[in-house]
């Protein structure tokens, strides 16, 4: 079932509100990852405007999907992309590090209705996602769980023991998603740690993968709306981004996991994003 | 120990198909009945703690009640950040099982003995530890530890530890048992050493010295009513346990009686001190080698009240 092209302009305006909202929300908390969340926010739009059963006002609403963040340092475009979905008010948006606030810099459940699992330590998120994959299989429920992942948690031991799990037990209710803009910490992901062949890694670990362009709005609703790809296999989506996706000079930077958007740069940046409107 | 457990849980899970046991590829011989009549509350997560836990939180948050089970420090250390982080933080209802506390598997070395666990533990907010004494307080901390709604780490010993317990105690989480009275010391044991603890306070009575003998299950959260009521009624607190001295047992009746007004005149905390537990042998050659037997317990409190 393929998407209309009034529902691909939707989302791309509310992708680049929610870039807009992510560039304001790290600009004036002066904090990091503007890269990391940039690069996942088209995926983010499409999962909580069309792919996603869920309620946001029943955020507990036993039989919804579960999304669990497992790259936890990209929370600023979840919590946009939650505020824009009406789970919480926008103007929380505006608190995000502040003391006080109930928006940590790294995704967290505590406070904040529709993050299901509180992430910022690497390589956590597939096991808890498998774990409730396992649940609604044992007791017939029908919900997804999606776990979003960097591609530098790929190097985690604890990412592919959750990887050989999910195959051997089947879990074709499980839908990883790796983020892959080839940028982690202190460098390119070919210069820390090859991740290549990726593609063929998971599948030779048991799931059934797609390779997709993660910016292309179409490509991924089409992709997230047909999964399980295979019955019996839990699906790979590896979404080749560019880290800072949105801001010309901010993409596929290393210097933009870390630096902070101010004065003259700020600036810059929402004047590309209000361009784009 | 690991007897009484497996069987109490797999009454439990009789029972309430909540209940889901995941072990870490350990337990032969152990959990074969559970696994073999309760397929789907059962999961072998693999030589994986860490994945062993985070799925344990998964399923947790949606509405198991999961055990996770494996031997020494392989559910605790080996995924420690798993455990203060996705058990802890999210106040999963998981309780982790570890089998072989203290030195319980001897000869195997170091590797196998888990004798910093209960403080590391301890520190988790959030996490009730639970050290049981005997196989009957095995048996009524399982039933407990699943009541309660909440983390929990239930440490127990391997098997064929004898029985102090000649009947059932009342057994509640943060509460001591008293196993006898006496007015001289308070004697306070967790974990298994506590019958080398009731041996040692059987020696002090043959002498006419009558201790105060608590079982403490419970490490966290404390009952430190029974432990002020100790330092006000006894002159001296000697605990036992067959864990590091730092931040165990003994740390935590410390930190109870030094911000309390009450004090004993003498205390000692009697356990591993700061080592590792490096010799071979068997767990009653190394309890011998370390002294935590019941004559090397014997000779700490004697010197502790300047018997000697």
């Amino acid at each position: 079932m393929g998407l209309v092209r009034a529902d691909e302009h939707i989302h791309k305006a509310v992708a680049t509100r929610v870039r807009r909202r992510v560039l304001t929300m790290i600009h004036n908390s002066k904090s990091s990852h503007i890269g990391s969340s940039f690069s996942s926010v088209d995926l983010l739009v499409v999962l909580y405007n069309g792919v996603l059963r869920i309620d946001s006002a029943r955020p507990d609403w036993p039989d919804r999907d579960r999304f669990v963040l497992s790259k936890g340092h990209g929370c600023a475009a979840l919590y946009a992309v939650l505020a824009e979905r009406g789970f919480f008010p926008l103007e929380w948006l505006d608190t995000f590090y502040q003391n006080g606030s109930r928006l940590p810099g790294h995704a967290t459940h505590t406070y904040l209705p529709g993050v299901e699992v509180s992430t910022g330590s690497l390589g956590h998120g597939l096991s808890i996602a498998c774990g409730m994959a396992l649940a609604a299989k044992r007791d017939g429920k029908s919900y997804r769980v999606f776990a979003l992942l960097s591609d530098g948690e790929c190097d985690e031991g604890s990412t592919w023991e959750a990887v050989l799990f999910a195959s051997h037990h089947r879990l074709d209710n499980l839908i990883a998603i790796v983020d892959y803009n080839k940028i982690q910490s202190l460098g390119r992901v070919e210069e820390v740690i090859n991740l290549e062949p990726f593609a063929e890694k998971w599948r030779s670990f048991g799931w059934a993968v797609r390779e997709i362009d993660g910016h292309d709005i179409l490509e991924i609703e089409n992709t997230l709306t047909q999964v399980p790809f295979e019955a019996g296999r839990p699906s790979c989506v590896i979404a080749h981004t560019v880290k800072g996706k949105g801001v010309s000079f901010m993409e596929d930077k290393l210097l933009w996991h870390y630096r902070s958007p101010q004065g003259e740069e700020y600036e810059a940046a929402l004047a590309e994003l209000e361009a784009q409107r | 120990m690991r007897t009484a457990f497996i069987e109490t849980l797999f009454e439990l899970a009789q029972e309430d198909e909540r209940i889901t046991l995941i072990v870490g590829d350990l337990g032969f011989g152990v959990v074969t009945p559970f696994m073999e009549h309760l397929p789907k509350q059962f999961v072998n997560a693999g030589v994986a703690e860490q994945n062993m836990t985070g799925l344990a939180v998964g399923m947790a948050l949606s509405g198991k009640i999961v055990f996770t089970y494996s031997i020494a420090n392989f559910p605790t250390l080996r995924c420690l950040e798993q455990v203060r982080n996705d058990v802890c933080y999210h106040n999963a209802n998981v309780k982790i099982v570890a089998v072989g506390g203290g030195m319980a598997y001897g000869s195997l070395g170091i590797s196998h003995h888990a004798t910093e666990d209960i403080a590391i533990m301890r520190a988790l907010p959030n996490m009730v530890v639970v050290a049981p004494g005997d196989p009957v307080e095995a048996r009524l901390a399982t039933r407990a530890v699943a009541d309660w709604d909440g983390p929990c780490y239930l440490r127990l010993g391997r098997d064929g530890e004898p029985a102090v317990h000649s009947c059932d105690p009342e057994f509640r989480l943060g509460r001591a048992i008293t196993v006898r009275d006496g007015g001289d010391l308070t004697l306070i044991a967790t974990g298994s050493l506590l019958a080398e603890a009731v041996a040692a306070a059987d020696a002090l009575a043959r002498r006419g010295i009558h201790a105060r003998m608590l079982s403490m299950p419970t490490i966290k959260p404390l009952d430190t009513e029974a432990v002020l009521n100790a330092a006000r009624d006894t002159p001296a607190i000697i605990t036992v346990e067959e864990h590091s001295v730092v931040g165990g047992l003994g740390g935590a009746v410390a930190e109870v009686l030094m911000e309390s007004d009450v004090r004993p005149v003498a205390f000692k905390r009697i356990g591993l001190n700061d080592t590792f537990s490096s010799k071979v042998g068997d767990q009653e050659y190394l309890r011998s080698t370390y002294c935590l037997d019941a004559k090397g317990i014997l000779q700490t409190i004697e010197s502790t009240l300047g018997l000697v």
